[in-house]
């Protein structure tokens, strides 16, 4: 058992505000993941979680009880470092059980704990190198087993992968969600790459300028950004955003101008837009299709043939609007084309960049768990 | 290719040379050591029959070792002091650092700054009246006062270099301050801290301002030591020669050693 | 056992009272004797003459300035500092670019080279007035003679050049030292590029190399003025100031006043113009490291 409860938690530099008031639920065996570009606040708070950084002001909050006060080893977490923090001086087998050592644990009891969080890693054969002797996924292994070898309620993960290579933070990122199965352990997990907040996340919270922009499950995010911000932060590659004129505007629906001259009407709650309004148009690139009736056109500036797929680049005045098409496609550079895109499937934005509400709630973004355990939920 | 090959050759002798010119007095020194008082003032030459007299003489004037016990005493004592006095103060620098971290650091540099003439006098008799005039301990209070920035400084440089993640690893598995500086700070950085000792031995080995006048023969070093051979009338240059080799032997070679750190350390980091 | 590490998270309480010794020791170094010459600097006070103190007011100073010692020190002080720094900086970068070619044996040489340095100054003295420097026996009287030139009497007849001579052989390696290692820290490709774009090797050297010892230089030019105002051990061992008051330096002229006058009242008041002198050279080479310290 093990939940986490930040109330308005904030940190002060000098003069900058690193974190503007943070408010966040943890729930038990949840895997939480923190991302943002860098430079958000993300890894402070990670930080200000363990324990190796002070809140200004705000409570910490794990198990119901206030633990602002209580120094790093004590509060049950474990945390594993973007360099995995190893202590080079010792071998695999100290470094994953100095802290039962510094607690006073006898030799046998280290041992046995030692043994067998290197079982569930498959460290067994490198108990007694050191980690200058390891490769980079090996020593991440270690670091993880370190954190396993305390026992903890809450694991913390400050960017894990990101000194790996590309093959094997795939393989990590597989072990890692094994793992999460395996312990049924609380995780926060910090990242800035939002595949990997996509994949493993139960909770994706994205920060962005020391503030919390959305809270929500994978699938909510990505079918159902808060905000501008969000919406192009989440999803690969970027969505495309293109500045519309309303219309017309009422509960059922917006209809929009589009820059080619073309309209169609987005399904969202139009409640209080008056015609004239500028907004912004959003629509992710695997959302618009090649279409010679489509309302839009542009021509091809890049084309990246990936086999099953071809990212297309085209060049719509002033704009780079990304298209994923088939990867059949017949087109080749400088050719014009004409697109278009589903209206259920655009998002549209306000001035302030905040998202029009959709009519109709995606059906998976309400699925709060990825493993087969918990049952999907009411939306949020 | 030739000319590249004659250039290199000319290149080569220039250097060295230079080289022979600047150490000549260092090796001239060594030679004479190895001479009778004879043939230490006789015309220079480099082939004599070595002798080792003139060590015999020193040694047998057992004050020698009075004076180089005194100066590894004091060297060794104002090391360690300064190193167990700077190594928890470095650590918070540079791992807990606050506003005032860098303000702290630049003043202990200034205070490095005073001319120890300035303060001679006052030290004079507050020795005097402490009875710590002429004794190893008041020479040790100097010294690891004297050298404490210096060591702070390159202790802070080595520390910054440690990746900040491993310290707090070991607070997350439960290290108190003294835990972390002893099993994790101390052992990781072992190579700079080694370094800082020797160059804080090789300042006080060869400080002379504070030991001529603090000291008369009690607690005096070899650099006091030395010193006397400027009074008396007698010519003793094959032993003044032999002491000197053995009073800077040991230096020489620390020296050789450290120069790379040392560069770090006599200045304050500006040059790496 | 739960609490033992409460409140350490981070801290100023924490990191203050592992500053505490050092900060202490220091200020108390620092800051007892600089009161104390201060106020001996006011004072009438001469160690033979206990119980005689009184307050002088700037009698000390006024003495002090008006006594041609002081100013024919505060001239060799300088003579001295202004030529050992130009023999070693100018000389230091010559060598530093030297050292750098490579040639046979290039490791060994740069050790040697160095080595002065770390002899002890009473050692260096000593050597150099009599081995070297010796109007009989010394080397330099053997050399001058294969050329059947007469014998040069250093001390007595060039005193300040016989100990610049000294002190810059000390001082020189020192300079080569720092430049070396800052020479090491220069970008190859930016040579490279250089003589791409047709610099020879003295455009190089002026365009490039130079430049990139620009501060190196500064570094060591402060270091040793804050060293070398305060020469003492070379000429107590050699010439102890004179003759008359031909190598007395400002150091030398305390030491004289306070230990072999006992004019306690007057060597402070020396002791205060040493330090505000230096005082003025660590202002700017603590500026310097402080800029070092932003990154």
């Amino acid at each position: 058992m093990a939940t986490l409860q930040l109330t308005q938690v904030a940190k002060r530099f000098d003069d900058t505000e690193v974190l503007k008031g943070i408010d966040l639920e943890v729930n038990d065996r949840e895997f939480v993941v923190f991302v943002g570009p860098s430079g958000c606040g993300k890894s402070t708070l990670l930080r200000i979680i363990a324990g190796l950084e002070n809140a200004t002001s705000g409570d910490i909050v794990i198990d119901g009880e206030r633990i602002n006060e209580v120094g790093p080893a004590d509060r049950g977490l474990a945390m594993v470092f973007q360099s995995y923090a190893l202590y080079p001086h010792m071998t695999v087998e100290d470094n994953m059980g100095f802290s039962l050592r510094l607690a006073g644990v006898g030799k046998e009891q280290r041992r046995d704990k030692v043994r067998e969080a290197a079982r569930i890693l498959q460290l067994e054969p490198l108990l007694d190198r050191k980690p200058k002797a390891l490769s980079g996924g090996q020593r991440q292994r270690v670091a993880i087993g370190r954190a396993i070898v305390r026992n903890p309620s809450i694991f913390l993960f400050d960017e894990p992968l990101s000194n790996l290579d590309a093959a094997l933070r795939v393989q990590m990122r597989i072990e890692l969600a094994r793992l999460h199965e395996e312990l049924d352990a609380t995780m926060i997990y910090v990242t800035h790459d939002q595949i990997e907040a996509m994949t493993m996340a139960d909770k994706i919270v994205v920060l962005q300028a020391g503030e919390v922009e959305q809270v929500g499950s994978p699938m909510e995010l990505y079918h159902h950004p808060r905000n501008r911000f969000v919406a192009g932060f989440i999803g690969s590659p970027k969505m495309n955003f293109l500045p519309v004129t309303c219309r017309a505007a009422d509960t059922d629906g917006v209809e929009v101008q589009l820059p080619g001259g073309g309209q169609r009407k987005v399904p969202v709650n139009g409640e209080g837009l008056s015609g004239g309004e500028q907004l912004e148009l959003g629509i992710r690139p695997e959302h618009l299709v090649l279409d010679d009736e489509g309302p839009l056109e542009g021509r091809i500036q890049v084309l990246e043939r990936l086999g099953g797929q071809t990212s297309l680049y085209l060049q719509m005045g002033e704009q780079l609007i990304t298209l994923m098409a088939d990867g059949d496609v017949e087109h080749r550079v400088n050719d014009h084309v004409r697109f278009g895109f589903d209206p259920q499937r655009a998002h549209l934005f306000d001035a302030d960049g905040l998202a029009l509400t959709s009519l109709q709630r995606h059906p998976l973004s309400r699925l709060v768990r990825q493993d087969s355990r918990a049952r999907p939920e009411g939306g949020a | 290719m030739n000319t590249s090959r004659t250039q290199r050759l000319v290149l080569a002798v220039v250097a060295w040379s230079i080289t022979f010119v600047i150490f000549f007095p260092i090796l001239w020194m060594f030679l004479t050591g190895f001479k009778t008082e004879a043939q230490a003032i006789a015309d220079p030459t480099l082939f004599f029959t070595p002798t080792l007299d003139s060590y015999a003489a020193i040694q047998s004037r057992a004050n020698y070792f009075h004076f180089a016990l005194n100066s590894v005493y004091v060297a060794f004592g104002s090391t360690l002091l300064a190193l167990l006095i700077g190594i928890p103060s470095a650590y918070s620098m540079a791992f807990l650092p606050t506003k005032r971290t860098k303000g702290t650091l630049l003043w202990m540099l200034s205070t490095k700054m005073l001319p120890p003439v300035g303060v001679l006098v006052p030290i004079y008799l507050i020795f005097r009246d402490l009875g710590m005039l002429d004794t190893r301990t008041g020479l040790i209070v100097v010294y690891t006062l004297m050298n404490l920035p210096i060591v702070i400084w390159m202790l802070y440089t080595f520390f910054k270099d440690l990746p900040k993640d491993i310290l707090e690893a070991g607070r997350m598995d439960g290290a108190s301050t003294h835990q972390e500086i002893l099993f994790l700070l101390i052992p990781l950085t072992l190579p700079g801290i080694a370094s800082t000792g020797l160059l804080s031995v090789i300042l006080s080995w060869n400080e002379a301002f504070w030991s001529l006048n603090l000291t008369s023969s009690r607690a005096a070093p070899l650099t006091a030591y030395i010193a006397s051979f400027s009074s008396p009338e007698g010519l003793f240059w094959a032993k003044l020669s032999a002491a000197s080799t053995m009073a800077v032997a040991p230096i020489l070679i620390f020296g050789w050693l450290t120069q790379k750190q040392m560069v770090r350390g006599l200045t304050f980091g500006a040059v790496k | 056992m739960r609490t033992r590490a409460s409140g350490r998270t981070v801290g100023g309480l924490r990191s203050l009272s592992l500053q505490a010794p050092a900060v202490t020791l220091l200020l108390i170094w620092m800051l007892i004797p600089l009161g104390m010459t201060l106020w001996f600097s006011f004072q009438r006070y001469n160690l033979m003459m206990p119980g005689m103190e009184q307050f002088a007011g700037l009698e000390n100073y006024e003495y002090l300035f008006t006594d041609p010692a002081l100013w024919r020190a505060m001239g060799t002080t300088l003579v001295l500092v202004g030529s050992v720094l130009a023999i070693s900086v100018i000389g230091g970068t010559l060598l530093a670019v030297l050292y750098q070619q490579e040639f046979l044996g290039r490791g060994v040489a740069r050790v040697l080279a160095i080595s002065p340095f770390f002899i002890m100054p009473t050692v260096s003295a000593l050597i150099w007035q009599n081995m070297m420097m010796h109007p009989v026996n010394g080397v330099l009287a053997w050399f001058t003679g294969l050329f059947g030139l007469p014998a040069i009497d250093w001390f007595s007849s060039f005193p300040l050049l016989s100990i610049i001579i000294i002190v810059a052989w000390q001082w020189l390696p020192f300079a080569l030292l720092i430049l070396l290692t800052a020479m090491q820290s220069l970008d190859d490709d930016q040579v490279e590029a250089a003589r791409m774009d047709g610099a020879g090797p003295v455009a190089v050297f002026f365009f490039i190399t130079l430049p990139h010892l620009k501060r190196a230089i500064s570094v060591v030019i402060m270091i040793q003025m804050i060293f070398l105002l305060t020469i003492f051990a070379e000429i107590y061992v050699t010439t102890s100031g004179g003759p008359g008051l031909a190598t007395t330096n400002l150091a030398f002229l305390i030491y004289i006043r306070a230990l072999l006058e006992f004019d306690v009242g007057g060597a402070s008041a020396g002791g205060v113009i040493a330090i505000i002198l230096a005082n003025i050279v660590a202002i700017f080479l603590i500026r310097m490291v402080a800029k070092n310290l932003e990154d």
